[in-house]
């Protein structure tokens, strides 16, 4: 729940930094920087299950600043200049967001079109989320919570979570993978794009949150509420995405099998073993509906889990899909303790949206009918 | 016990002989062998309820004892009521099972004026029932929806989640405080007393219903469940509602719960979310299917 997260995150914040003397140590306790800090003198232990697996069980998020795919001319890190430059700007967007509206301020010249920004380079989420929400925005940023941290591996932040292909981007679509979307889009194009609910986006339709949330790939949102409970058994474990309340039920064992073809899953079935430290999760039969960058069908998603430090776990994912990509690609982000509880976030049963989007549409061609009418005699 | 005896003969003095025959059998047949610490499986020396887990009753048709009847939206009919328009193409598929109930005392302790207003739910189950609409089933709903959930049970967790909706509880082992939103699955706070696992769970709006047959509740809902489990693959379940807004006095529901057993038993995916569009946004299509 954003309201809560926001602000909790916020007091949890001061109150590390009123802890720690320096303000970058607490800062990495408290919220996405998932460095365990090094000063503290007792040297960090893996917690450990009853049966002496490495416990992943918490709440988490992912929530961070650095995109999956860094700038075309960018090289995997960044300076610590540069992160804290990032860092400062979306501290200083969001302070300016949330300043009180001059009462007595005239009406926006064009209707929802002024939306300022402070001046400087706006980092990459503010460009995502103007896409988002257009001049006028979705949300007040009230309700925003994209991550407030760079997102720092071994300490060293990174400018985006792609480490293979070494170029930090995602591989091109296979002529074959572009050919099938364009088969699969060709049919919806003689629709307008509010003429039906299907062709609405999986989010605004509540199922599933945005973006790749629950994935697998495990992906912040770049928008709010990238929250994460996760409970461990000795023969599952199962996470739990606090948007749509999604949960994935990852079978750990040997000799399990995935289900026929013909069963497609919701965030596919996983299958988990332990290598090591490391839990190790494959993902297949996934739902038709649920394309990850236009794969589906053939998609593999592999996923290590590590615990690296009292307030993280390390997570690596490959995605593979000969059909899809030209080649597999990898990219490791961290998932940083959450001390906060998480909400039910029921969006289907306060679904307004879409039919007000629906409705809307047709609300509007009504009343445009109804005034190229009117001069006919 | 004593109190199943003194509901047994208020029903005994209160209905006609064979409703008698019919309440002083159902305590008797919803009694299990006293859990015994050899044959069920534990888990750090508390019984471990980790595992997929289904109802087999007819309590999310009707909490209380029923017959068999022809649809769940009925009509007046020339001579007996009939099913109504809307769901006549269901035919058999559509019928209600019956069911001996699940209500200790048969029947379910209403105040007069809330008596009423389950009978107008029931009229209008088509347009009311939060079931139709794919909305999250509320608790102990969730328990007896005709679809198996998963208990994760750990040292540090407990948490279920159910095929229905994809709902799920995080029970929390130690107390948050009071529920800082209502909601439809409540905030729960679980501790064992001896080897039963008790969750009680309020913080729940007025929206959820406990079944089809229109009974429901307010905001004041305070559930109390109890899972004791009697075998490896069996836990009774109890759960005691209290609602001072709906009800004259707390009552109480039991069921057992069966494990599934078959080989790869799994929770499944019910996410009908998608499968509701059609009746919730069918009329704002640009062209609505006839």
């Amino acid at each position: 729940m954003t309201r809560a997260t926001t602000f909790n995150t916020t007091v949890v914040a001061l109150a590390a930094a009123a802890v720690f003397t320096s303000p970058k140590l607490g800062v990495d306790a408290a919220s996405e920087g998932g460095q365990a800090p090094s000063s503290i003198a007792k040297p960090w232990v893996m917690p450990r299950t009853a049966d002496g697996k490495p416990d992943l069980q918490g709440t988490w998020s992912n929530a961070t600043l650095t995109p999956l795919e860094r700038g075309p001319k960018e090289s995997l890190h960044l300076s610590e200049e540069e992160a804290e430059r990032i860092e400062n700007r979306t501290r200083e967007v969001a302070e300016f967001r949330d300043a009180p509206s001059d009462p007595d301020r005239p009406p926006p010249a064009k209707g929802g079109d002024e939306r300022p920004l402070p001046p400087g380079d706006p980092t990459f989420i503010e460009r995502i989320s103007a896409a988002a929400g257009g001049a006028v925005g979705g949300y007040n940023n009230f309700w925003l919570d994209p991550g407030e941290r760079v997102l720092r591996i071994d300490g060293k932040p990174r400018a985006g979570m792609v480490i293979d292909p070494p170029d930090g981007r995602v591989p091109a679509l296979t002529p074959e993978a572009r050919q099938r979307m364009g088969q699969q889009a060709a049919p919806r194009k003689k629709f307008g794009q509010f003429d039906h609910p299907e062709l609405r986006g999986l989010a605004e339709r509540c199922l599933t949150s945005f973006g790749s949330n629950l994935g697998p790939p495990m992906l912040p949102n770049y928008f709010y509420n990238n929250n994460y409970q996760i409970v461990q058994t000795k023969d599952h474990v199962m996470i739990m995405t606090e948007m749509v309340h999604d949960v994935r039920v990852i079978r750990l064992g040997d000799n399990l099998q995935y289900p026929p073809k013909s069963v497609r899953l919701w965030f596919g079935d996983s299958i988990g073993r332990w290598e090591g430290d490391t839990l190790v999760v494959e993902t297949t039969n996934f739902h038709p509906l649920q394309e990850y960058r236009g794969a589906s069908e053939n998609l593999k998603v592999t996923e290590r889990f590590t615990r690296n430090g009292p307030t993280s776990i390390h997570y690596r994912f490959t995605v593979e899909d000969p059909t899809t990509f030209t080649a597999p690609w990898t990219a490791e982000l961290l998932f940083n303790t959450f001390d906060e509880m998480i909400y039910e976030y029921a969006c289907h049963e306060g679904n307004y949206a879409l039919g007000n989007i629906l409705g809307g549409e047709r609300a509007k061609e009504k009343r445009e009918a109804e005034a190229t009418r009117k001069p006919q005699p | 016990m004593h109190s199943k005896l003194r509901d047994a003969v208020v029903a005994l003095v209160g209905a006609g002989a064979m409703a008698a025959v019919f309440y002083t059998a159902m305590p008797v047949l919803g009694q299990q062998k006293p859990a015994t610490a050899a044959n069920i499986p534990r888990l750090n020396g508390k019984p471990d309820l980790n595992g997929v887990w289904q109802t087999l009753n007819t309590a999310n048709w009707d909490l209380e004892a029923h017959s068999a009847r022809p649809a769940l939206a009925m009509r007046p009919g020339p001579i007996v009521p009939v099913p109504a328009k809307e769901v006549i193409a269901l035919g058999a598929v559509g019928s209600v099972p019956g069911g001996m109930g699940v209500v200790e005392g048969g029947e379910i302790p209403y105040t007069p004026e809330a008596r009423k207003k389950k009978e107008e739910n029931q009229a209008n189950w088509l347009e009311r029932d939060p079931e139709i609409k794919c909305y999250l089933p509320g608790v102990p709903r969730a328990t007896y929806m005709p679809f198996p959930f998963q208990i994760f049970q750990s040292n540090s967790a407990f948490a279920i989640a159910y095929e229905y909706a994809g709902a799920y509880r995080n029970i929390y082992l130690k107390d948050p405080g009071p529920p800082q939103v209502d909601t439809w699955m409540g905030q729960s706070v679980g501790r064992w007393d001896g080897d039963t696992f008790v969750v009680d769970t309020n913080g729940f709006h007025d929206q959820s219903w406990f079944d089809r047959s229109g009974n429901h509740h307010t905001e004041q809902l305070k559930v109390t469940e109890r899972y004791t489990m009697t075998g490896r693959d069996h836990i009774q379940y109890e759960a005691t509602i209290e609602d001072p807004g709906v009800f004259t006095r707390p009552w109480k529901m039991t069921m057992p719960l069966y494990r599934r057993v078959e080989t790869g038993a799994r929770l499944g995916q019910f996410k009908c979310v998608e499968f509701v569009e059609e009746l919730l946004y069918g009329q704002y299509r640009k062209e609505p299917i006839p």
